[in-house]
């Protein structure tokens, strides 16, 4: 029985509760002497029908997790699991092959020792099944009556229920934490086995990049782990030119939609800038690589440049600004709508223009959610992968010339990682420290968005 | 029908208002007012919300231009010049007449800068001393520089309510203003900021025509020379502030200041 069925079922106990809990405070309510009880029986109701539910899914999702694992155990304590390879990838084809057939996922056995193994299978899945729906069960059962027992006129459940909520509402914030946690945990983890075979300093500060996937993975030339081309191009591409399109593009967009724009115009033109916030990125790149850069290597030759790439770091550049124009735009929209119409009037009737009024009063009063917005925006830019692939190709070099072929951090990660290397190869493990050094960078960018808001943060009123 | 008592002493006009109406969209919300604002007294406009009053009041430094579906028909003058006329420099009238509001809203700068911008956006001041004196000049008029000489670098929004109300005040006289506009200047602070607060408009008088919209009548009374009682978007009496509190000629200016409605 699949856990989908599971909790249907507790769904169902739990509704079951819900009903009865209630149908007892209402007798509670209806004896009292002034029709009174502590909390409203719909409280009483939720607190059983949670303690119904909720150990119930703790169940399954332990369930889901082992079941499988006692499956398997008991169907090799088989007889006919005997004659299975001992060899991990042969045995692991055959054991699927078994399972699917007995769960009904495929017709027939390929393999003819796996036809021995379905009838163990069967057993053992339908064993653990039915134990699963025992347990289910009898879980949402004695919590449920638990639960019903503590019911009393003077039972405070409103109170509970309202902690088991918060609770639940906890969980859901750490998920997110626990994940971020989770994320750089495994990082550190490969960085720090990197780190064994190629030095840091090496890694940080040396000018070269070529790792190769084909050398002796033992003994690595740590000169050819040098990252500084990468952060250079990352940083080349997503902080400096990209930011040169996208914070006063963006920044003049917000104030044209919020100051000048006529109300109907305003209407259409802020969604439709939004909408290239939800281009996916990988057209962006065709448009980098099939137009812009293609463009740029032209504009280059007729100013008499001898053969420029026709992959360049400026076409990767201008395409990713033009990409983030709506988040520097919508924040900067955001923060200055929220300046309050007073700080205008005030200006406006200091003899103040509309020009002057939006430069000296409503920018520097908006200034920590622009700040933030283009923070966000970098954050979101060095991170951008498809661009820099399509456009600005593999080539690690070190150049301030923005028409070169360029690399950034994010590509050269995709690019070891998918690379012929074996997965304990250097050059393969060089793709987790260049996610690591890109995570700490995003993280002190936001680090620091959330502290420039704060600390500059204007009291209006 | 407006009465306008008979026995005001001719003065001069320094604004003068003739059959303004001010509509928002299609709804009328000011019907054919004529007023004279002179120079050398402080005029009160008093009247239930929502009378227009406010409204009136915003016309008189084209505030109203920032609301886009508010029209103003009729003639406003200021020294006998429509201040309505193709051509006008909005930027210079609002430089001529200031503004203060309900709610202090001074800008999240520091003191100094809260008063140096209007010397600066008009070019006021050719050197830094000069503005500083703009600055020491204002703040004292306003009766603050004593409360805030140590502290001009700090923010503007951290003073108290009253004191941010002043500083409001004493930003508006740094342009050096003909016409100073307030707009229910007390409703939003205590009882001793607001005796403060007319304490500073008396010493004001004379220096700039003043004309304030209030809710209370008994500021009204303190306060001003001359009243002027709106309600449902027409002026219903204008006269001398003692005439129309002991003494109106309308019913309908009885019944408000003797508290039947509004």
């Amino acid at each position: 029985m699949s856990p989908a069925i599971l909790l249907l079922l507790a769904l169902g106990l739990g509704l079951a509760g819900w009903l009865a809990a209630r149908a007892r405070a209402w007798t509670f309510r209806r004896s009292s002497a002034d029709g009174r009880i502590a909390s409203l029986p719909n409280y009483h109701a939720w607190y059983v029908a949670l303690w119904v539910v909720l150990p119930v899914l703790a169940f399954v999702a332990l369930w889901s997790a082992i079941a499988p694992g006692l499956v398997s155990q008991s169907v090799l304590a088989s007889p006919a699991a005997a004659e299975l390879p001992s060899f991990g990838f042969q045995r692991q084809t055959i054991l699927n092959e078994a399972r699917a057939v007995a769960t009904g996922a495929a017709p027939g056995v390929f393999n003819p020792q796996a036809a021995g193994l379905v009838e163990p299978f069967r057993a053992a899945l339908s064993h653990y099944n039915l134990i699963g729906v025992v347990v289910t069960l009898l879980i949402a059962f004695l919590g449920g009556v638990w639960a019903f027992l503590r019911l009393k006129p003077d039972f405070a459940a409103r109170s509970k229920v309202e902690r088991i909520v918060m609770a639940i509402l906890l969980g859901a914030s750490l998920v997110a934490i626990l994940t971020t946690l989770g994320i750089l945990a495994s990082l550190i983890f490969e960085t720090i086995r990197f780190f064994g075979m190629v030095s840091p300093i090496d890694f940080l500060f040396g000018t070269h990049w070529g790792p190769d996937p084909m050398a002796n993975a033992a003994n690595p030339d740590s000169s050819r782990y040098g990252a500084v081309p990468l952060f250079w191009g990352t940083l080349f591409i997503g902080a400096i030119i990209a930011m040169i399109v996208a914070i006063p593009l963006g920044l003049m967009s917000a104030i044209y939609l919020t100051q000048y724009a006529d109300p109907a115009l305003r209407k259409w033109i802020k969604p439709a800038l939004e909408i290239l916030a939800g281009v996916p990125t990988v057209v962006y790149g065709y448009f980098a690589a099939l137009t812009i850069a293609p463009a740029i290597r032209n504009i280059a030759i007729s100013l008499g440049a001898t053969n420029p790439s026709s992959e360049s770091a400026l076409a990767a550049g201008l395409v990713m600004g033009v990409m983030i124009i709506p988040f520097v735009s919508s924040m900067a929209d955001d923060s200055i709508a929220a300046v309050p119409q007073s700080m205008r009037d005030g200006s406006l009737a200091m003899g103040a223009t509309t020009n002057e009024t939006i430069r000296r009063v409503l920018v520097p009063a908006a200034l920590p959610g622009i700040v933030a917005g283009i923070m966000l925006a970098v954050s979101r830019a060095i991170g951008e992968t498809m661009i820099v692939v399509m456009a600005a190709s593999t080539a690690a070099n070190l150049t301030a010339n923005p028409l070169e072929s360029m690399t950034t951090v994010t590509v050269q990660i995709v690019a070891m990682l998918t690379g012929e290397g074996s997965f304990d190869h250097p050059a393969t493990l060089s793709a987790f420290a260049l996610g690591f050094v890109l995570f700490m960078v995003t993280l002190g960018l936001n680090f620091i968005a959330l502290r420039v808001v704060k600390r500059y943060r204007e009291a209006y009123d | 029908m407006t009465v306008v008592h008979d026995n005001l002493e001719k003065t001069e006009a320094k604004m003068s208002a003739k059959a303004v109406s001010v509509f928002y969209g299609d709804k009328k919300a000011i019907d054919e007012v004529s007023i004279d604002i002179p120079t050398q007294y402080v005029t009160a406009f008093i009247g239930p919300s929502g009378c227009g009053k406010s409204t009136f009041l915003r016309t008189l430094n084209r505030m109203n231009d920032t609301i886009p579906s508010a029209r103003v028909e009729g003639e406003i003058e200021l020294d006998g010049r429509d201040i309505y006329r193709s051509g006008m420099d909005v930027v210079q009238l609002r430089a001529r007449v200031g503004m203060v509001f309900q709610k202090p809203n001074p800008f999240p700068k520091s003191i100094y800068e809260n008063i140096a911008y209007g010397p600066k956006i008009h070019g006021l001041a050719e050197g830094k001393d000069e503005l500083d004196a703009i600055v020491e000049k204002s703040l004292r008029r306003a009766g603050l520089w004593e409360e805030v000489k140590d502290r001009l670098q700090d923010s503007g929004t951290a003073l108290s309510g009253g004191q941010q109300q002043r500083l409001c005040i004493a930003r508006a006289i740094a342009v050096d203003p003909e016409v100073i506009l307030m707009d229910e200047p007390c409703s939003a602070l205590d009882p001793i900021a607001t005796a403060k607060i007319e304490e500073l408009i008396a010493e004001l008088n004379g220096r700039y025509a003043i004309v304030i919209v209030t809710h209370s009548m008994q500021q009204a009374a303190r306060v001003s020379q001359r009243t002027a009682f709106f309600h449902l978007g027409k002026m219903v009496e204008y006269g001398r502030t003692s005439d129309i509190f002991t003494n109106p000629h309308e019913q309908r200016t009885q019944d408000y200041i003797t508290g039947r409605y509004g």
